[in-house]
């Protein structure tokens, strides 16, 4: 004789497990992304807040008035610092792509001294690595401009879009395209309605990278900028001793960007996302 | 409907190695089924990329009626491959798949919709336009590869290992849509193979590829009848061989001498070659000998004989009943029909009866 299993349909430990740690995940991702950057908001809305209050005595617009007033610069210093970093994308994008390309679906001699070379701008430290390249700088008039400071703020960035890169196209199968080429595409459009889709949400998160890092750089702007490149993170160093309040009002303009790209690019960045997987996974 | 001629087709990947295909020369017919066959890595695909442009040869030529068009690019052609993997792009829907070959060409959308239709009825998928890849089973998948392959009317259509990745169900059923579109369009086809009931039963002619070397060109049966080595008549099954010496129509073997009217060879040391199917037990005559039966399987729509004659043990495939007439320990005559007999070379090293014939 043969029993049907009880139903249990409100009751499954697994889910159960799965929810918990849903929640402790959400109140860790909170209190370390999150709660740093409540006591920024705060402080740039406070005219008066001294130990031991938990909140600010006075509270005063001026530290916005501040941020807004064309004094500081600061819009035209936002709008410096998103065009190096778009810039730096954009080429990040040119030379990384084709890189990754080549690492991910080819063997070639040297290619593990290529593979430690590309990481190796991570490991040295970026103050060695630009006192360097100053010089050079100079010397070709880069030194002080945009276009110095965007090709400098590569040397952080390229590794990234290269990794992600080859392990996009590590998962790729290039018969695609030889599939694509066989049915009739050209060249180009292979690369445009059979390669681009596939690898484009790599593309997407390496150039997210790459954006983030670019528009965070401090050290490699000062050097390379000659004070003459006023990024956001130049000018927020400027008056985090001086200015708290101010210091803490252009943070929340520094953090926003990044927020901003973050939630427009999530689908790309989850884990069912291909960028991880490459064609394979879609 | 275009022929297809490899002259000296050679593909070298890599210096230290043998080349992957070796002096192929090949006379693909106009409008008919060619089966590439072999054992994995003996070049079939190599050569089918090679066909299609998607692979430089090393050396030779391809000529599409005459022509070479080792020049022309692979989206130019008109020679279309189908990979064994199916490759439906996955973010595309079933109708952009199909249609892909013909946007590239330019044709107009309304056009491609309607004759998307009428290839997804061809393969018997009608109304799949707007499903995604993903959501079709692998036979389905397959039969949307074959519908995108088909709508460019291609000259030549070339099917890597289109039944490898089906169950033995669909495979049926894949074999014979094949089998039907290929006759109804009349392109010249030519499919990769490692199975060689595949090859027989779907193909027109059938080549046969050992290490990139071209072993046997030839209808299907010739490779059962008249193979041309041992070793191409061990890849199509089981056989027996006895060595001996062949003269004027007679192989005189340790066991006896057996006339023999068919040969590969002219005469001198040969190899006497018959199929299991082949061997009459209990039939006497000129090309009989005694043998005792060592054992027997009963295998329901036909029955196996362990024989040994001399110092020989050979091998008989007989009709079910028969193992009601012989137990083991008997001796029986064995008859060797005459037309049944194959004479081979000696030097090709045969393989024991029943050894593994796939690659």
């Amino acid at each position: 004789m043969t029993t049907a299993p009880a139903p249990m349909p409100h009751f499954n430990p697994r889910s159960v497990g799965r929810v918990t740690l849903r929640w402790v995940g959400i109140a860790g991702l909170l209190a370390f992304l999150v709660a740093p950057m409540v006591p920024l908001f705060i402080w740039s809305i406070s005219f008066r807040w001294f130990y031991p209050d938990i909140l600010p005595s006075e509270y005063s617009s001026r530290a916005w008035e501040q941020v807004i007033s064309p004094t500081n610069n600061v819009l035209g210093s936002t709008w410096q610092t998103t065009l190096i970093a778009l810039l730096v994308t954009v080429l990040s994008v040119l030379f990384g792509v084709p890189a990754g390309r080549a690492l991910g679906l080819h063997n070639f001699r040297g290619k593990r001294i290529v593979e430690i070379m590309i990481l190796a701008p991570i490991i040295v430290p970026g103050l060695a690595v630009v006192l360097g390249i100053d010089t050079m700088f100079i010397r070709y008039g880069l030194s002080g401009n945009i276009i110095g400071v965007s090709l400098v703020h590569l040397v952080p960035t390229l590794p990234y879009m290269t990794l992600v890169m080859s392990g996009v196209y590590a998962n790729y199968d290039v018969d695609y395209e030889l599939q694509a080429r066989s049915l009739g595409a050209g060249r180009w459009a292979t690369q445009r309605y059979v390669t681009l889709p596939a690898v484009f949400p790599g593309v997407v998160v390496g150039a997210l990278f790459t954006f983030l890092i670019s528009w965070s750089q401090y050290v490699l702007t000062l050097l390379i900028g000659d004070g003459q490149v006023q990024t956001l993170p130049i000018l927020l160093f400027n008056f985090a001793r001086s200015e708290p309040a101010i210091a803490g009002a252009l943070s929340v303009v520094f953090i926003l960007p990044g927020i901003l790209v973050l939630l427009l690019s999530s689908k790309y960045l989850s884990g069912d996302s291909a960028a991880v997987g490459g064609i394979g996974n879609i | 409907m275009t022929q297809v001629k490899l002259s000296g087709l050679t593909k070298i990947f890599d210096a230290k190695n043998p080349p992957a295909v070796d002096q192929l020369d090949l006379d693909i017919d106009s409008g008919k089924l060619t089966a590439l066959l072999g054992p994995s890595g003996c070049g079939k695909t190599t050569t089918m990329k090679m066909i299609a442009g998607l692979l430089r040869p090393t050396s030779g030529d391809i000529l599409f009626d005459g022509n070479s068009i080792l020049s022309i690019k692979p989206e130019e052609r008109g020679a279309v491959m189908v990979f064994q993997n199916y490759l439906l792009f996955p973010y595309m829907s079933i109708a952009d798949n199909i249609g892909f070959g013909l946007k590239m060409r330019k044709v107009s959308k309304k056009e491609i919709r309607s004759r998307v239709t009428d290839m997804l009825d061809l393969v018997q998928l009608p109304g799949f336009e707007d499903r995604k890849p993903n959501q079709l089973s692998g036979g389905q998948q397959q039969r949307i590869a074959l519908a995108r392959a088909l709508i460019v009317e291609p000259n030549v259509l070339l099917l890597d290992e289109p039944l490898s990745n089906l169950d033995a169900h669909l495979r049926d059923e894949m074999r014979v849509l094949i089998r039907r579109i290929q006759t109804e369009m009349g392109i010249t086809t030519v499919f990769v193979t490692h199975d060689q009931e595949e090859a027989v039963v779907l193909a027109d002619k059938v080549a046969l590829l050992f290490d990139g070397r071209l072993q046997q060109f030839d209808s299907p049966d010739a490779f059962y009848d008249t193979p041309r080595s041992a070793e191409i008549a061990t890849f199509f099954g089981g056989t027996n061989f006895i060595p001996g010496h062949y003269q004027d129509g007679v192989m005189k073997t340790d066991i006896g001498n057996f006339k023999a009217p068919h040969s590969a060879v002219g005469d001198g040391a040969a190899m006497l070659s018959i199929r299991p199917e082949a061997i009459e037990l209990g039939v006497g005559g000129d090309n009989s000998v005694a043998g005792t039966i060592l054992s027997h399987v009963y295998a329901g729509r036909y029955a196996r004989f362990q024989v040994k004659i001399g110092d020989l043990e050979i091998e008989a495939i007989t009709e079910p009943g028969q193992v009601k007439l012989f137990g083991d320990g008997d001796t029986v005559p064995v008859n060797f029909a005459p037309d049944k007999i194959w004479i081979l070379e000696a030097n090709s090293t045969p393989q024991p009866v029943g050894a593994d014939s796939a690659g």
